[in-house]
C-alpha cells in the first residue's frame, strides 16, 4: 500500500482494500464525487446499481451469501436516505455491511444545504454503529474499526457519513494501531456451569427438540450443529433464517416453525420437555404466544447477545456465548441416547400432518417450489421475497447448506429479493441463483434489471404472478370478510416483455404440466432468464397461526 | 418500578444520541437524564432514572451494556447511593409577600438566588424527595418557572464498606 499524501477519498478506498474488500455496490451522485474519482481506477470492482435500495440490498444479499461484509455507497440526503430500508433490514437479520455516505462540507453541516439530510441521526436506531467523520485524521481509523465492528459478536449495518470536504482533504495514511473500544466486549465461549447445566437437562430430558436459527448460521456453526444432531439424535426446527444450517431433507429436520410453520414442527415444540433454542431470539412470529410456548419444555438459550436473552421468552438455563465454540464443547461430551418412544412420536406427527395443498386446477406456487427443490436437492442458492412465495418457499423448498437460502426475516422488506439475489451473484459467481419473487415484491425493486443485464449476472428469476398482494389479501379473506382493500393489483406489465426490454430472455408458464421443462429450461440457461408463473390467484399459505396464537392454534383448513 | 442507572460513555458529540436514542426505539420510560464530563475529559458520565416493569429494567441494562459507546453500567441502589438534583424555583410574589417565601426557603436550607419586582428566584440542592417537599411547600405561590437538573448519583462508598464489613 503506498504511503504519503494523498485525500481522504483515496484513503476510504485504501482502507477499503486492506478490510479485504473485492466488490461495492453503489450509486453517485454530487457528494461522493471525490470518493468515486478515487474508485475509477481503484482495483475493486463497482457494481452500478439502478437505485441506493438496490445497493444496500445488493451488499445485504451478498454478505449473507458469502459471510464476508458487503459495502454500499450512496450520495447524501437522498441517496443516504435510499440506503435506509436496506439498513434496517439488515439490522433486523444481523447482517454485516459497511454503508459509505456523502454529506455536504462540514461547515455547511446543519443549514439545510442542497441534498443535506442528517443521515447519522436517521440511523441510530437501524445501525449497529454510525460515524459521521468530521476529522480527516480520523477516518483511516474509523474505516477500520467500521468493518471491525460489522462482522464481529452479533454482526450488523454500519454507516460512515462523509462529508464533502473530508474527502478532497489532504492526509496521511499511518500505520494503524490495535482497535481500542473499551465498551465493546466479544462473547465468551459460554459459561462451564451453564454448559454442564444444560448437558443435565438434555440427560434428564425425554423429549429435547433444537430450536435453530439465524445465529448458527453468523456462527458459522453449521458444521458443529450436524455433528451434534447426529451424536443426540436431536429432531431439530429451525427459524426461517435458519433454513439449510441442518439439511432440511433429513428424517430429524421439520423444518420451518412459527406462524406459517410445518404442523409437525410447531406440535413437536409444544410436546417436547426441552427446547434447546440455538441463536435465535423467540421472535413473534415463531412464537405468537409466548404464555404458550412449549409449555411443559424447560428451556435452554445460548445466544451471543446477552440481551435477546429473557427479551420476550423467560428462560431456564441461560447461556451467552458463541453457539460455534459451545456446541464444539458440547459435542465433546454429549451422549447418545436412545428416546425412541419420543422419536416415533416426531415421526407419527410428521406422517399425521404432511405439508399438502390441492394440486388440482390451475398451476401452483407449492408445485413449482417443490418441483424446484426436487431437481436441485437444496444445492441452489434461493433468494426469496416477501409474502406467501416466501412462506411457500420456506416450507417447500428444502435446503441443504448454510447461506443458501437467503430472505427477509425482521424487516419482511419487500423489494429485497431482486437486488440480494443479484448480491449474491457477485458474491458466489459460480452458484446458480434462483430469486423466488412476487409481482408486487418484484416490481418494488424492478429497476435492477438493468444492473442485472449490465453485468450479466445469471440470476433466474422466478415471479410467482397471481395479480393480487397475496399475504395481504390472504389476511383480508380470514379475517376482514374478503374485503380486498387495495391488494387487488389490477395492472401488472407483462413481466417477460419488461424483460425483453432490458434484452433478458424470458417465458410465461400457466400449465402445471409444464413446470419440470420450464425449470429445467430456465437452470440451464446461461446468463439471466425471467420466468413468469402465472399461478393461482387466490391461494392461501397454510398451515397458519394466527397472530398471537400458540403453536396448536391452527387456522383453517390446514394442511390436513 | 424506578430504577437509577449510571453509565460510563466514550465522549463524543453523538454519544447522547445514541442513548437517548434508545430509549425512543424501545419505548422505555425515561424520567431524567443528566450528563456531564468525568475525572476523564474522553469519559462522560450519564446518569439515568427510568421506570417500567421489572423484565423492562432488566432489557434497559443489557440494551444499554449494547451500546458500543457504552463503557460501563452501573445500576444503583437508592439506599447505597448519594442522589442530588438542583433545581431552580422562580416563583410570582409581590413585595410583601417575598418575605415568606425567603423564610419557608430558609426552613429548606435553600438560596435566594435573585429578587426582582415581582418575582423570586429560589435554588435548591438535595435528594428528589427533599425537591418535591420544598416545591410542595411553596405550592402556594405561583411558579413563573421550574427548572431541575435531573438526578446525578454515585455510590455511597461508605454504605458500601459497611455491606462488605458486615458479609
Amino acid at each position: 500500500m503506498t504511503t504519503g499524501k494523498k485525500t481522504g477519498a483515496d484513503l476510504v478506498v485504501q482502507s477499503l482494500l486492506e478490510a479485504g474488500v473485492e466488490h461495492v455496490f453503489g450509486f453517485p451522485g454530487g457528494s461522493v464525487i471525490p470518493l468515486y474519482d478515487a474508485l475509477y481506477d481503484a482495483p475493486l470492482i463497482h457494481i452500478l446499481t439502478r437505485h441506493e435500495q438496490g445497493a444496500a440490498h445488493a451488499a445485504d444479499g451478498y454478505a449473507r451469501a458469502t459471510g464476508k461484509v458487503g459495502v454500499c455507497i450512496a450520495t447524501s440526503g437522498p441517496g443516504a436516505t435510499n440506503l435506509v430500508t436496506g439498513l434496517c433490514n439488515a439490522y433486523m437479520d444481523s447482517v454485516p455491511i459497511v454503508a459509505l455516505t456523502g454529506q455536504v462540507p462540514v461547515p455547511m453541516i446543519g443549514n439545510d444545504s442542497f441534498q443535506e439530510a442528517d443521515i447519522y441521526g436517521i440511523t441510530i436506531p437501524i445501525t449497529k454503529y454510525n460515524y459521521l467523520v468530521k476529522d480527516v485524521n480520523q477516518l483511516q481509523g474509523v474505516i477500520k474499526e467500521a468493518f471491525y465492528i460489522a462482522q464481529t459478536g452479533r454482526p450488523g449495518p454500519v454507516l460512515i457519513d462523509l462529508p464533502k470536504d473530508i474527502q478532497v482533504a489532504e492526509v496521511k495514511s499511518k500505520k494503524l494501531g490495535p482497535i481500542t473500544l473499551p465498551g465493546y466486549i466479544l462473547p465468551s465461549k459460554g459459561h462451564p456451569r451453564q454448559i454442564e447445566a444444560m448437558l443435565r437437562a438434555l440427560k434428564n430430558s425425554r423429549r429435547p427438540i433444537v430450536y435453530a436459527g439465524g445465529g448458527v448460521v453468523c456462527s458459522g456453526a453449521s458444521a458443529e450443529l450436524r455433528e451434534f444432531i447426529k451424536k443426540t439424535r436431536i429432531p431439530i426446527t429451525t427459524t426461517l433464517l435458519g433454513k439449510g444450517i441442518y439439511p432440511e431433507n433429513e428424517d430429524l429436520a421439520l423444518g420451518m416453525l412459527g406462524m406459517h410453520g410445518t404442523k409437525y414442527a410447531n406440535l413437536a415444540v409444544h410436546e417436547s420437555d426441552l427446547i434447546l433454542a440455538l441463536g435465535v431470539r423467540f421472535d413473534d412470529r415463531v412464537a405468537g404466544n409466548v404464555a404458550r410456548f412449549a409449555p411443559l419444555a424447560k428451556i435452554v438459550h445460548i445466544d451471543i447477545d446477552p440481551a435477546e436473552i429473557g427479551k420476550r421468552m423467560a428462560v431456564d438455563i441461560p447461556i451467552v456465548g458463541d453457539v460455534k465454540s459451545i456446541l464444539a464443547m458440547v459435542n465433546q461430551s454429549v451422549e447418545h441416547q436412545p428416546r425412541k418412544r419420543w422419536l416415533d412420536r416426531v415421526a407419527q406427527l410428521k406422517a399425521e400432518h404432511p405439508l399438502t395443498y390441492n394440486k388440482k386446477g390451475e398451476l401452483k406456487p407449492q408445485h413449482v417450489i417443490q418441483t424446484l427443490s426436487d431437481m436441485t436437492q437444496g444445492g441452489v442458492t434461493v433468494v426469496t421475497d416477501v409474502g406467501q412465495h416466501q412462506m411457500w418457499a420456506a416450507l417447500y423448498y428444502r435446503a441443504a447448506e448454510p447461506r443458501r437460502f437467503l430472505t427477509s426475516g425482521g424487516l419482511g422488506t419487500m423489494g429485497y429479493g431482486f437486488p440480494a439475489a443479484l448480491g449474491a451473484q457477485v458474491g458466489r459467481p459460480d452458484d446458480t441463483v434462483v430469486l423466488l419473487t412476487g409481482d408486487g415484491s418484484f416490481q418494488m425493486c424492478i429497476q435492477e434489471l438493468a444492473t442485472m443485464r449490465m453485468f450479466n449476472l445469471p440470476v433466474k428469476i422466478f415471479i410467482f404472478n397471481n395479480g393480487y398482494l397475496g399475504m395481504v389479501r390472504q389476511w383480508q379473506e380470514f379475517f376482514q370478510a374478503k374485503r380486498y382493500s387495495h391488494t387487488h393489483l389490477k395492472y401488472n406489465p407483462d413481466f417477460v416483455k419488461v424483460a425483453a426490454g432490458y434484452d433478458i430472455p424470458g417465458f410465461h408458464v400457466t400449465d402445471p404440466r409444464r413446470v419440470r421443462a420450464a425449470i429445467d429450461k430456465a437452470l440451464s440457461m446461461d446468463g439471466p432468464v425471467l420466468v413468469d408463473f402465472r399461478v393461482a390467484p387466490e391461494e392461501n399459505v397454510f398451515p397458519m397461526i394466527p397472530s398471537g396464537g400458540g403453536q396448536t392454534d391452527f387456522y383453517g383448513e390446514g394442511d390436513e | 418500578m424506578r430504577k437509577m442507572i449510571s453509565i460510563l460513555v466514550r465522549n463524543h458529540p453523538g454519544v447522547l444520541s445514541h442513548v437517548a436514542g434508545l430509549f425512543t426505539r424501545r419505548a422505555y420510560n425515561i424520567e431524567s437524564i443528566a450528563a456531564g464530563e468525568t475525572e476523564n475529559p474522553a469519559v462522560t458520565r450519564i446518569t439515568i432514572v427510568v421506570s417500567g416493569d421489572e423484565s423492562i429494567l432488566e432489557q434497559v441494562t443489557k440494551q444499554l451494556r449494547k451500546l458500543i459507546d457504552v463503557i460501563k453500567v452501573q445500576d444503583l441502589n437508592y439506599s447505597t447511593s448519594i442522589t442530588r438534583e438542583l433545581v431552580l424555583l422562580t416563583l410570582f410574589a409581590s413585595p410583601e409577600r417575598r418575605q415568606e417565601i425567603i423564610h419557608t426557603a430558609n426552613i429548606f436550607g435553600a438560596q435566594v438566588v435573585d429578587i426582582a419586582e415581582k418575582t423570586v428566584t429560589v435554588e435548591f440542592v438535595g435528594n428528589p424527595r427533599q425537591i418535591n417537599t420544598i416545591i410542595k411547600a411553596l405550592a402556594g405561590f405561583k411558579v413563573k418557572d421550574i427548572a431541575r437538573t435531573g438526578l446525578v448519583a454515585l455510590p455511597m462508598e461508605s454504605q458500601l464498606e459497611l455491606h462488605r464489613n458486615v458479609l
